[in-house]
């Protein structure tokens, strides 16, 4: 065990919890929690509080996601390029001009909807900063823990991109140490999930709107859910679960910018949606309370066994093991079923299993883990984007962009390859640039004191320049591996 | 200092380590029935998402195929019209390189075909494609990697490893012959004095990480010899694609490089407006169909060699859905693509789309295995048996027979 009692004035065993279950050691980190490594984690879920900050609500996002490409449509309409008004003379003139000064032919500036790129850099830099003022992190290793269960992707198109930073602010952060089922009905009804899934489209077949316009279910929300979100596929569902969950989740929709049925670019369950009456999932039947049928479901599959086990072999895999040790399972399952998914408990549960404490590194950083650890040990905040993204786009962990809603794969495998190492030691050498006068002595022993092997303090002792001793610290197996 | 690709003591040196990694923890007993002379090269791209094979090869001989279709069914009329293969089956117009190798005898479509897998889930769908196993909860290997591992150990494509394009290989090359991967640069490199520290510092603490470390930077230093890769980004999907496939070719191309490769290519769970000769669909198999070329021209003279075999975890619903896109479903369609392949023809069983031949009424029926394409193809361009490829690349597939002929 890495600190039991006995062995709690050990710094070694300090520097890996705090890589395990948090964001790294930095600063006074190894000294201040040397006493009660265990205590030092667990305040992140006394005191949780998750701010909004100055970020703007998902609605207030949409809203101006849909005005801006009102302005940018009229804008196009009115471009007085020759090429665009498809006015012969003027477009002849400008072809002939062309061919002679042998140049392509030119093209007025689109004007574009720049709202999507500019929210998610916002909500980038945001997200990097909570990372660098965390205490230990533990927290926000959760917070992204849940994000990835409950995945969306900005590659899905303009909605996702501007909103999955505020779904991450809005659905998962006031959960990540309240009720499963709250988060749950949270994340499966944000406009983000409900457009990355396609619910929007999704539309009863009897209901009004699907009578009048013969359009009807799309499936695709309703299977994730019970194959990612709760029960796992092997949870004991089959294909008329799947669609009878979709009947019952019709109707959850985003409100149009007309705002007939709510704030515009809210969630709302709009009746003429939803396939009427009684539906039948997972053998129980749910009577049609609107709105109520989809929480009486959730809250169901949230106290399902399957859904216990799901999340408990996650969590394990997540921060011990890829392949998790039984036993430590098993107890997380317990405590999620007897508590009726209380993630606080949950929490606690894996901060006081022995197995989690295990001395063998058995994981390594995600590249998230990793590119946050780094920057917060070298401690100056990011001036633009780049320095956050160019690494995690290169590492493959681009932020709120898995390739499916089955989020980026969580296992020490995936991570530890010939192009990933070899991309990891492109990104720490790049990392390390920021590190300006720093003396990476002194990061080595601010991050892993005695945990630095006599390999790992020679090498970089040895090193040539600064900059080069912290890129070799941060490529150090001690740094890597958790 | 010189960037580590240019520098000549480091490629020796790194040279010398990825040897050390080849070498093989066991020699296969049997006896390796050669294929002749041919120096082959196998690529597979795996579509994740689940490909729509009816609207990329359209039936539109079946006369049930518009009714399901609705609005996004092709047609030979029209703007963009589908291009005929024979009487009943037409490409989608997005892929007019696929029908010019077609016509050349260089492409072959596979229908209604599948892995054993029916529950439509993709990430167990895509495990089973990968991993090869029946079933999914296997996914420690995937069937490339084991394929090398029945070449005997001094054989050439066993040597060279299999390489995984991308950030981390996909499933389907991982396992224990050497992988080593490779994607479109967005870093810059490093200096070659700081690999070596740490290379030095990962043999005395951590040789697994180091294995690792030296074999991406080999292939590294394979891919600039081999010419500069593009390493912009920017241009969208069907770009990347063709980056990727640009990428892949240069690396299998070289006489040092790896024989077999594996790509993947992202974003074809079209749920929702799918489109029919235009849209979503249609630009995505306009990068597939971008991808061949820069395969063929990339493979230059060993195109004649090459066998591009393109997968997908399962097919859509035969019906187009409530929001004119199409849900999971079973039978899709699979390419073979490269001068090795004995082409021009469409391969299928066909079911039909009666309502009662669907499978479930839902989905295209699978009659062809797309095991037994895969047995087919590697059975002629790697002369392994048909035991073998039962026994330890598609295990517990012995009535799997496969097919014969797909390669000239």
């Amino acid at each position: 065990m890495i600190a039991t009692e006995a062995s709690s004035k050990d710094s070694a065993n300090i520097a890996l919890a705090l890589a395990r279950f948090g964001l790294g050691a930095r600063g006074n980190d190894l000294a201040e929690s040397r006493s009660d490594v265990r205590g030092f984690l667990s305040q992140d879920i006394e005191g949780w509080r998750s701010a909004q900050g100055h970020l703007q609500s998902t609605p207030e996002i949409l809203a101006a996601l849909q005005q801006e490409n009102r302005r940018v449509e009229l804008a196009r309409s009115l471009r007085t390029s020759p090429y665009d008004r498809r006015d012969g003379a003027l477009l002849a003139r400008a072809m002939d001009e062309a061919d002679a000064s042998a140049k392509p032919l030119p093209q007025a500036e689109a004007p574009r909807n720049v709202i999507p790129q500019d929210t998610y850099r916002d909500e980038v830099l945001a997200r990097t900063q909570v990372a660098l003022e965390a205490k230990s992190g533990f927290a926000e290793r959760m917070v992204w823990f849940w994000s990835n269960h409950f995945a969306v992707s900005t590659s899905k198109g303009n909605q996702i991109q501007s909103t999955a930073g505020a779904f991450e602010r809005e659905a998962i952060r006031p959960h990540v140490f309240g009720r499963f089922a709250d988060m749950l009905f949270a994340a499966e009804t944000h406009p983000a999930m409900i457009y990355y899934l396609d619910n929007n489209q999704s539309i009863g077949p009897n209901s009004n709107a699907g009578l009048k316009q013969r359009k009807g279910l799309n499936e695709n929300l309703a299977r994730e859910i019970l194959e990612l979100h709760t029960l796992g596929v092997s949870g004991g569902y089959g294909q008329t679960d799947v669609t009878s969950l979709a009947r019952v989740i019709t109707g959850w929709t985003v409100a149009g910018p007309e705002g007939k049925l709510g704030r515009p670019g809210s969630s709302i369950f709009n009746v003429g949606l939803h396939e009427p009456g009684e539906h039948r999932v997972l053998g129980a039947y749910y009577p049609d309370y609107g709105p109520d049928q989809t929480r009486d479901v959730f809250d169901a599959l949230a106290r399902h066994p399957s859904t216990a086990q799901h999340i408990a072999y996650k969590m394990a895999r997540h921060f011990v093991a890829d392949d998790p040790p039984p036993t430590l399972v098993a107890r997380l399952r317990d405590v999620f079923l007897e508590t009726e998914g209380d993630l606080a408990e949950l929490s606690r549960a894996l901060l006081d299993s022995p197995e989690a404490w295990a001395p063998e590194t058995r994981k390594i950083r995600t590249p998230q883990e990793f590119v946050f650890g780094a920057l917060r040990l070298i401690g100056t905040p990011p001036e633009n984007l780049w320095v956050v993204v160019s690494p995690l786009n290169a590492l493959g962990h681009k932020l709120w962009d898995p390739p499916g809603p089955n989020g980026y794969p969580d296992t020490a495998a995936h991570w530890a390859t010939p192009e990933g190492m070899k991309t990891r030691f492109y990104a720490s050498a790049r990392l390390a640039q920021r590190a300006g006068r720093l003396d990476p002595m002194e990061l080595l022993e601010a991050s892993l004191g005695d945990y630095a092997s006599k390999e790992t303090r020679q090498t970089v002792a040895r090193a040539e320049s600064r900059q080069q001793g912290v890129a070799l610290l941060l490529m150090a197996p001690e740094f890597q591996r958790r | 200092m010189s960037d580590l690709c240019e520098n000549n003591v480091s490629r020796r040196a790194l040279l010398g380590a990825a040897g050390a990694l080849f070498a093989w923890s066991f020699v296969p007993k049997f006896a390796y029935a050669a294929a002749g002379a041919r120096d082959a090269r196998f690529v597979c791209i795996v579509l994740r998402g689940a490909m729509d094979g009816l609207s990329a090869v359209a039936p539109l001989g079946d006369p049930d195929y518009v009714g399901l279709r609705e609005s996004i069914a092709l047609s030979t009329e029209g703007r963009t019209p589908a291009l005929p293969l024979d009487g009943f089956f037409a490409l989608h117009p997005a892929m007019p390189n696929l029908l010019r190798l077609y016509k050349v005898g260089q492409a072959t479509v596979v229908h209604a075909t599948s892995t054993g897998y029916r529950d439509r889930s993709h990430f167990d769908g895509q495990d089973v494609l990968e991993s090869g196993q029946p079933g999914p909860g296997r996914t420690e290997t995937g069937w490339m990697n084991r394929l090398l591992l029945t070449l005997p150990a001094g054989e050439r494509i066993a040597q060279r490893g299999a390489l995984g394009i991308g950030p981390v290989p996909p499933l389907i090359v991982r396992g224990r012959a050497p992988v080593t991967g490779w994607a479109p640069a967005i870093l810059p490199k490093a200096k070659e004095d700081l690999a070596q520290r740490i290379l030095d510092l990962y043999d005395a603490r951590d040789p697994e990480l180091g294995a690792q470390l030296r074999s991406g930077l080999e292939t590294e230093h394979l891919a600039s010899r081999m010419g500069g890769m593009a390493g912009q980004s920017g241009g969208g999907a069907a770009a990347a694609m063709r980056r990727v496939a640009e990428g892949a070719a240069r690396l299998v191309n070289a006489d040092d490089g790896p024989r077999i490769a594996a790509l993947a290519f992202d974003g074809w769970d079209t749920h929702a407006n799918e489109g029919g000769a235009t849209g979503q669909l249609a630009q995505l198999l306009g990068g597939l169909d971008g991808a061949f070329a820069a395969l063929e021209a990339g493979l230059k003279d060993r195109w004649a060699d090459t066998v591009v075999m393109v997968v997908t975890e399962f097919g859509r619903t035969a019906r187009v859905n409530g929001t004119v896109g199409t849900d999971h479903g079973n039978g899709t369609v699979a390419f073979l693509v490269g001068g090795a392949v004995k082409g021009g023809r469409v391969i299928a069983d066909w079911p039909g789309l009666r309502p009662e031949n669907l499978f479930e009424r839902r989905d295209l029926r699978p009659t062809t295995d797309i095991r037994s394409v895969a047995k087919g193809v590697l059975s002629d361009l790697f002369g392994i048996t048909a035991a073998r490829l039962a026994d330890d690349v598609f295990p517990g597939t012995p009535d799997l027979k496969p097919i014969q002929g797909l390669v000239a």
